[in-house]
C-alpha cells in the first residue's frame, strides 16, 4: 500500500539546510495498523506529511497504491488525497462554522457527489462513530473526543486506501483516548490500512507495528505481540 | 460557474460569518454612497454657479451711454450722452467682422390691459437679435422679424408670465390685441426666458415701432450686441475697448471719461469665471477620486484580512481534497457576490439620498445637485474589480500554501 525507498527530506533553514529524512525505507501493506513513534524532531510528523501528500520528499522513491508519487502538482496531489487517504489530525480541524454532518461530507463535496447522497453517506459514517445524535451540532458544542469521532468520520467518508493519524490522542484525556483507538481498532478490523504518528508508547502498543524513529533515521521495525488479557 | 453547490458554501460562508460579510460590504456600500453624494453636491455647487451667468448669451455687449464726468472739447462736465440710429450704422460699418448681430433696445414701464385685467410691465423696442442675446425661446408663436421692423407693425412678443397674468387659464394670448398705455397691439408670440420670472414679465416690440410711437425720434437708449464668436475672450475684451474708444471719439467725451459710456462686456465676466469653473471641475474630481481610493483600499484590506483569517480553514479543505482553483474561485466568488450587492445598495442610497436632498439644498447654493448614472456604475464596477483583485492576490496565495503549513497556524 506505501512503499518508500530511500526518502530524504531537508528543510531550508537559511543558508543552511535541516536534513530530517535521512534515507528511510518502509513498507507498509494493506490491511495494517502501524504507529511511528519518536520524540519532538525525530521526522514523524515530515514522514507522515510526505505519506499525506501534504509535503513533498526531496529524493527517493515513493509508491502510493503501487503508484509513483512524483512530481505531483497541487491539483493531482488533491485528487489523490480525497480518493486514497482520510486524515485525522491532532486539533481536529473541523470547520468552525459547519455542522458535524456538513464537516463529515465535505470531502464528498470535493469528490463531486451531489448534496443528497453526500448527506445520506456522511449520517451513516456518523452513525458509524456514535454521534448521529449531534449530527447538527456544530463542533464547538462537541467534546474532544466527539469532535476526533467526527474528524474520523470525515477520514473515513471517502473509504480511502489509508488513514493517517497525526497524534490523533494528543488533545484528550486517557479515557477519551482509549475510546478513539479503541475506533480506530475497529477500522482497522474491517480492513482499512491506518498509520499513526505518536509519541506515546501506550498508544503505540495498541497498534499492531511499531516503527521507531529517531534523528531521521528508523531504530527499529517491530510487530506488537499484543498480551491475551490486554 | 452556476454551480448551486458552489453557491451554497459560499451562501454558508457568507452567512456564519456575518459580521465579516457585512464589514466588507458595508466599505464597498459606504464608499459609492459617499461618492454619490460628494459627486451630486459637486454637480450642484457647479449648476449653480454656472446659472448665474447663463441667463443671456455668452458673447453678448451692453453698450449703456450716461452722463460725462469731464470736460472736453469745449463741452461741459454732465452732458448726457444720447445713441442714435446712426451710431449703430456706424458699429455696423466699422466692425462687420466683429460684430455678428447688433440690436438697439429701447424700454419704458407702462400700463397693459386686456379686458379686465390689468398690470404694468417692462416695454422694449428692439431688434429680432434680442431673442438670441437673451436666450429667449417662443413656444407660442413667433418673435419680433425683420419684416416686423421694416413695417414698424404694432405687433408684441410678451414673456409667458405676462400672458399668464393678463389672460385667463386656458386662454392663448397669440393674434389677441392687447392694450398697451392706450395703443393696440397684437400678440404674435409667447416665449419663455432662462433668466426667469423677471425676464418672463418684459414685453418685446419693433424698435422702429418704439422709435415712432413714442417720441416720433431716432433715439437708442441702448446699443447691445453679440460679438463674432470666432474670437476668443481676449480678443473681445480688445475689441470691447476700441470699440467704446471710438464711440467716446464720436461723440467729443474725453477718452479718460470712465462713465460717459458704460460697456458690459460678458466676455469679461466669462473670462473671470473660467478660472473657478475649472477649480471647481479640480475639486469634485480630486474628491471623487480620494473617495474611490479610499473605498478601494479598504476593501483591499478587509479581503486580504479575510483570507488571512480564512488560511486554515482553506488547509483542511485542500488536505480533504479542494483543488487551489477551487479554493481560489470560492473566495473570488464570495468577493464578486458581496461587492455587487453591497456596490448597488451603495448605489440606491447614494442616488436616493441625492434626489431627497437637492430640494432642500438649493438654499445654499447647490442647484439641482444630481449626478450621472453611468459614473456611478463605473465607480461600483470599479470598486467590483478592485475587491476581486484584492481578493485574488492573498487567495491565490492561500491556494499555493502547502496545507500542512496551512494546518500548522494555530
Amino acid at each position: 500500500m506505501i512503499q518508500i525507498k530511500n526518502l530524504h527530506k531537508s528543510y531550508p533553514m537559511g543558508k543552511d539546510s535541516l536534513h530530517v529524512l535521512k534515507g528511510l525505507n518502509l513498507h507498509i501493506k494493506e490491511g495494517e495498523f502501524v504507529s511511528i513513534m519518536g520524540s519532538s524532531g525525530s521526522g514523524k510528523s515530515t514522514l507522515l506529511n510526505i505519506v499525506g501528500l501534504l509535503d513533498e520528499h526531496d529524493d527517493g522513491e515513493y509508491f502510493l497504491n503501487g503508484q509513483l508519487i512524483e512530481k505531483l502538482d497541487e491539483k493531482k496531489a488533491a485528487i489523490l488525497r480525497n480518493k486514497f487517504l482520510g486524515f485525522v489530525f491532532q486539533s481536529f480541524n473541523l470547520i468552525s462554522y459547519k455542522t458535524a454532518l456538513e464537516n463529515v461530507a465535505l470531502p464528498l463535496y470535493y469528490k463531486g457527489e451531489n448534496r443528497k447522497q453526500r448527506l445520506k453517506t456522511a449520517m451513516d459514517y456518523l452513525d458509524k462513530v456514535g454521534l448521529k445524535d449531534w449530527a447538527n451540532h456544530l463542533p464547538s458544542e462537541l467534546s474532544g473526543g466527539q469532535k476526533q469521532r467526527v474528524a474520523i468520520a470525515r477520514a473515513l467518508v471517502t473509504k480511502p486506501k489509508v488513514v493517517l493519524a497525526d497524534e490523533p490522542t494528543g488533545a484528550l484525556d486517557s479515557t477519551t483516548s482509549d475510546s478513539v483507538m479503541d475506533l480506530l481498532k475497529e477500522i482497522n478490523r474491517e480492513g482499512m490500512t491506518v498509520f499513526v504518528i505518536t509519541h506515546e508508547e501506550e498508544i503505540a502498543e495498541q497498534t499492531d507495528r511499531i516503527v521507531r524513529l529517531k534523528d531521521g533515521v528508523i531504530m527499529s521495525d517491530e510487530k506488537v505481540n499484543h498480551k491475551v488479557n490486554a | 460557474m452556476f454551480d448551486i453547490d458552489r453557491w451554497r458554501e459560499i451562501f454558508q460562508s457568507m452567512g456564519k460569518n456575518k459580521l465579516r460579510t457585512v464589514l466588507s460590504g458595508f466599505t464597498i456600500t459606504f464608499a459609492i454612497l459617499l461618492f454619490t453624494i460628494l459627486l451630486g453636491m459637486g454637480n450642484g455647487l457647479k449648476n449653480t454657479f454656472a446659472g448665474f451667468f447663463s441667463r443671456d448669451a455668452e458673447n453678448a455687449m451692453f453698450i449703456q451711454p450716461e452722463r460725462t464726468s469731464k470736460a472736453y472739447r469745449g463741452y461741459q462736465v454732465g452732458r448726457r450722452i444720447e445713441f442714435k440710429n446712426d451710431d449703430v450704422e456706424y458699429l455696423a460699418k466699422n466692425y462687420s467682422y466683429e460684430i455678428s448681430s447688433l440690436i438697439r433696445r429701447n424700454r419704458m414701464h407702462v400700463d397693459f390691459s386686456y379686458k379686465e385685467e390689468k398690470a404694468d410691465y417692462e416695454l422694449l423696442g428692439v431688434d429680432p437679435g434680442i431673442q438670441f442675446l437673451e436666450m429667449a425661446t417662443p413656444y407660442k408663436g413667433r418673435f419680433i422679424n425683420q419684416l416686423d421692423i421694416n413695417k414698424k407693425s404694432k405687433v408684441i412678443a410678451i414673456g409667458r408670465k405676462v400672458e399668464e397674468d393678463l389672460f385667463p387659464k386656458g386662454v392663448s394670448a397669440v393674434g389677441k390685441h392687447i392694450n398697451v398705455a392706450g395703443l393696440a397691439y397684437k400678440v404674435i408670440g409667447v416665449f419663455t426666458d432662462p433668466g426667469g420670472d423677471n425676464e418672463e414679465r418684459l414685453t418685446y416690440i419693433p424698435v422702429t415701432t418704439f422709435q415712432s410711437t413714442y417720441g416720433n425720434n431716432n433715439i437708442v437708449h441702448q446699443i447691445n450686441l453679440l460679438y463674432n464668436p470666432d474670437m476668443s475672450t481676449d480678443e473681445a475684451i480688445a475689441f470691447g475697448n476700441r470699440m467704446v474708444r471710438a464711440l467716446k471719439d464720436k461723440h467729443n467725451i474725453d477718452p479718460n471719461d470712465q462713465r460717459a459710456i458704460r460697456n458690459t462686456n460678458r466676455a469679461e465676466v466669462v473670462q473671470g469665471t473660467a478660472g473657478v469653473s475649472f477649480v471647481l471641475d479640480i475639486i469634485v474630481i480630486i474628491i471623487s477620486i480620494g473617495t474611490l481610493i479610499a473605498g478601494i483600499v479598504g476593501i483591499s484590506n478587509i479581503m486580504v484580512y479575510i483570507v488571512k483569517e480564512r488560511t486554515k480553514e482553506l488547509g483542511i479543505r485542500k488536505a480533504l481534497g479542494a483543488t487551489p482553483s477551487s479554493i481560489i474561485m470560492m473566495i473570488m466568488f464570495e468577493a464578486l457576490f458581496i461587492t455587487s450587492i453591497a456596490g448597488y445598495l451603495g448605489l440606491l442610497i447614494g442616488t436616493g439620498v441625492v434626489k431627497w436632498a437637492a430640494p432642500m439644498l438649493e438654499e445654499y447654493f447647490i442647484k439641482e445637485a444630481s449626478v450621472d448614472l453611468g459614473i456611478i456604475i463605473f465607480a461600483t464596477v470599479l470598486l467590483m474589480i478592485s475587491g476581486i483583485i484584492a481578493g485574488y492576490l492573498p487567495a491565490r496565495r492561500a491556494a499555493k500554501i502547502k496545507p500542512i503549513v496551512a494546518l500548522r497556524d494555530d
